[in-house]
């Protein structure tokens, strides 16, 4: 039996529209021969979990540049927990101060990679931790 | 980042340099190489403030008038913003940038749902004319420029700085606003956009036709190859996409019965510093000299001052790193130097915690006195153009000018920016640039120090910037109060005319003057908009 690929969404939620960072790890978890759904720009948190859902991924990913991550990731793990969503791995990027990390490890988010995070340390994290 | 890329022999000598735009670097140049490139003084240089204005735009470039500095400057509410003006301006800076949140950039008001948390987080939040006439208080609009970072909403904001300049007695012939207001580059690069391309663009025309005839001293665009540039592409790739990007909007107002003669000196761009101080330099000269070229040939333009490349040229956030964050306070000030060697007329500096948040007041005036420190202290006032005639800058220029053709030829093979952006050809590339930028700063093939050389040391702790919830509260509860106190049969009347204006294609900027009169909110005013226009929709680039 071939084993799926692991399958991920890739999301810019909230009004940020700074992409280049979702673009290039978009890129490097394809190059790494993971499914990559990229949601473009401007998405709302409810919506990105219904695609997550529809689409059946393993890993939801959101790039957040604005310095809105804790009000976007609470609002995240609010659903998620309200819809009995746990088998989906929670990865967030992007312009995180360091003493964020921990605040969005203890509300839930699996993986925190501020920007300069390398390649290898994201895909290596999301292969070793997706739940399939 | 975006730096050159050294590839080295065994003993670490540097073996070959190739800047990001693809040119080669040779150890040693000399008049040969002048030769080779056909280099010509009178016609390649001439003097400073002379056709094409490669050496400066002025005869005595800073010996007659020093740079502007504009830090950009937001955050909280009109008042926390207003203070904050005051004190730049107190500390000898010269002009603003307004710095705008992302529901005020997006049309959203601060009690829209798609705002929640956003409020005044990374700009001020505006809401109503109200709001204006607190953030400018006291700021002396007559004497005063401020740019206004803004671009799918710039129509509005140019009417409410305009409402709020003659409510406070100015004369809407004396005031100077800069709105960023460049919708292409925010759909390659920056992602504040609202309305489909073809009447985005509109807008835009329309504050440039309105701006001729009512704001004479108002430049109504800010081509920002800047954000392109923080978004991926190479130094030679941010000239071309801007400048054909600024020929989309003469186009549009050229449709429209009017000579580029007649607007187009009130065009600026905003451009990018980063990266190779050389290959900086050499793109500025480039740019100002092919920008006068172009609009020669292209359409004509005669008049010296209306082929002036004239703008903002500041320091990236992109050559900025999280890591060993004091390091960024030198990498401004050489930022700095090369917006100075390059004859910028107005300059800003990302400061040295923006790669954490939006900058503190320490940061900014920071900043702020790295500019001072090299106009009033080390000299680069003292002479026009320092650099002019080096073998080595005017090589590179030459070879700039060539590659920045090339570039645009590709785009204009394609129909023109509208079309290159609507295919998501542009975005596919800058996107492309960017990983690849990336996968060789992983791999060491370019070096940014602190990152990934020379990473031993303390990253100190950087002091940041609060996001103030409560703020977000009281720019809130003031719109409710706004909403029951203001004559709403005004509002409604203001925002019908808006809506016929719209339907009809007609110019909607005397419209959105009455509604914010009115004291209708942005996002009433944005949301006529919307149902007029309808949403861009992002062709899949992957």
């Amino acid at each position: 039996m071939t084993e799926r690929k692991i399958r991920v969404i890739l999301a810019k939620p909230g009004l940020d529209g700074h992409d280049r960072g979702a673009k290039v790890v978009a890129h490097a978890l394809r190059e790494a021969g993971m499914e990559v759904l990229y949601t473009g720009l401007h998405q709302t948190v409810p919506g990105i979990v219904n695609q997550a859902i529809q689409e059946d991924v393993d890993v939801i990913g959101f790039s957040i540049m604005s310095g809105a991550h804790i009000p976007i990731c609470r609002k995240l793990m609010d659903i998620l927990k309200k819809e009995n969503i746990n088998d989906k791995l929670i990865v967030v990027g992007g312009v995180i101060p360091n003493k964020d990390i921990q605040v969005l490890k203890d509300m839930g988010v699996d993986g925190v990679f501020p920007g300069g995070t390398k390649f290898n340390e994201i895909v290596g994290f999301i292969r070793d931790n997706a739940v399939r | 980042m975006g730096v050159a890329t050294y590839i080295k022999d065994e003993k670490d000598a540097v073996k070959e340099v190739i800047l990001q735009s693809g040119i080669k670097i040779k150890p040693v140049y000399t008049p040969e190489d002048l030769e080779r490139v056909g280099f010509d003084y009178n016609t390649d240089l001439g003097e400073p403030g002379e056709f094409p204005f490669t050496r400066s735009i002025h005869p005595l470039g800073y010996r007659s008038r020093t740079w502007t500095t504009r830090q950009y400057t937001g955050f909280g509410t009109p008042e926390e913003t207003n203070e904050r003006f005051k004190l730049m301006i107190s500390h000898g800076q010269t002009g603003l940038n307004v710095a705008f949140d992302l529901p005020t950039q997006m049309g959203y008001d601060s009690d829209d749902p798609m705002a929640e948390g956003e409020v005044g987080r990374v700009g001020m939040a505006i809401d109503s004319l109200r709001d204006f006439e607190i953030a400018f208080r006291d700021i002396k609009l007559n004497r005063i420029g401020s740019g206004l970072t803004i671009n799918a909403v710039a129509s509005i904001m140019l009417a409410m700085y305009q409402t709020v300049a003659e409510k406070f007695g100015y004369k809407k012939t004396e005031i100077s606003a800069t709105p960023q207001n460049d919708i292409l580059k925010e759909i390659v690069g920056r992602g504040a956009w609202i309305y489909p391309v073809e009447p985005a663009v509109r807008l835009i025309g329309d504050t440039i036709e309105y701006s001729m005839k009512e704001l004479p001293r108002c430049n109504p665009v800010s081509v920002c190859g800047y954000h392109i540039r923080e978004s991926g592409c190479t130094p030679v790739q941010e000239i071309s996409y801007a400048f054909m990007i600024a020929f989309a909007y003469i186009d549009n107002v050229v449709a429209r019965g009017y000579k580029a003669e007649d607007f187009v000196g009130r065009f600026s761009f905003n451009l990018n510093i980063f990266g190779n101080l050389w290959e900086t330099v050499s793109k500025f000269r480039a740019a100002r000299k092919l920008w006068a070229k172009l609009l020669r040939e292209r359409y004509s333009v005669r008049d010296d001052k209306s082929l002036f490349l004239r703008g903002i040229f500041g320091g990236g956030g992109s050559g900025m790193t999280k890591q060993q964050p004091e390091n960024n306070i030198m990498r401004g000030a050489y930022y700095a130097l090369a917006a100075a060697l390059s004859g910028a007329q107005t300059t800003a500096l990302c400061s040295f915690d923006e790669a954490y948040t939006i900058p503190t007041e320490r940061a900014a005036l920071l900043s702020l006195r790295t500019f001072q420190i090299l106009m009033d202290e080390i000299g680069l006032r003292d002479t026009v153009d320092p650099l002019a005639g080096s073998y080595f800058i005017e090589t590179v220029t030459r070879e700039m000018e060539e590659k920045i053709l090339e570039e645009m030829e590709k785009v204009e093979k394609m129909g023109g920016m509208v079309e290159a952006v609507s295919s998501g050809y542009v975005q596919r590339e800058v996107a492309r640039q960017a990983y690849e930028f990336e996968r060789m700063l992983q791999e060491g093939k370019v070096i940014k120090v602190g990152v990934n050389k020379y990473t031993e040391g303390v990253d100190m702790e950087v002091e940041l910037h609060e996001y103030n919830e409560e703020s977000a509260q009281l720019q809130i509860k003031r719109l409710k109060e706004l909403r029951n106190e203001r004559d709403n049969s005004a509002v409604s009347k203001s925002l019908g005319a808006l809506r016929k204006a719209a339907e009809d294609k007609k110019n909607v900027m005397p419209f959105l003057v009455d509604c914010c009169r009115s004291y209708a909110t942005v996002g009433e005013m944005a949301n006529v908009f919307r149902e007029v226009f309808g949403e861009y929709i992002e062709p899949g680039i992957f």
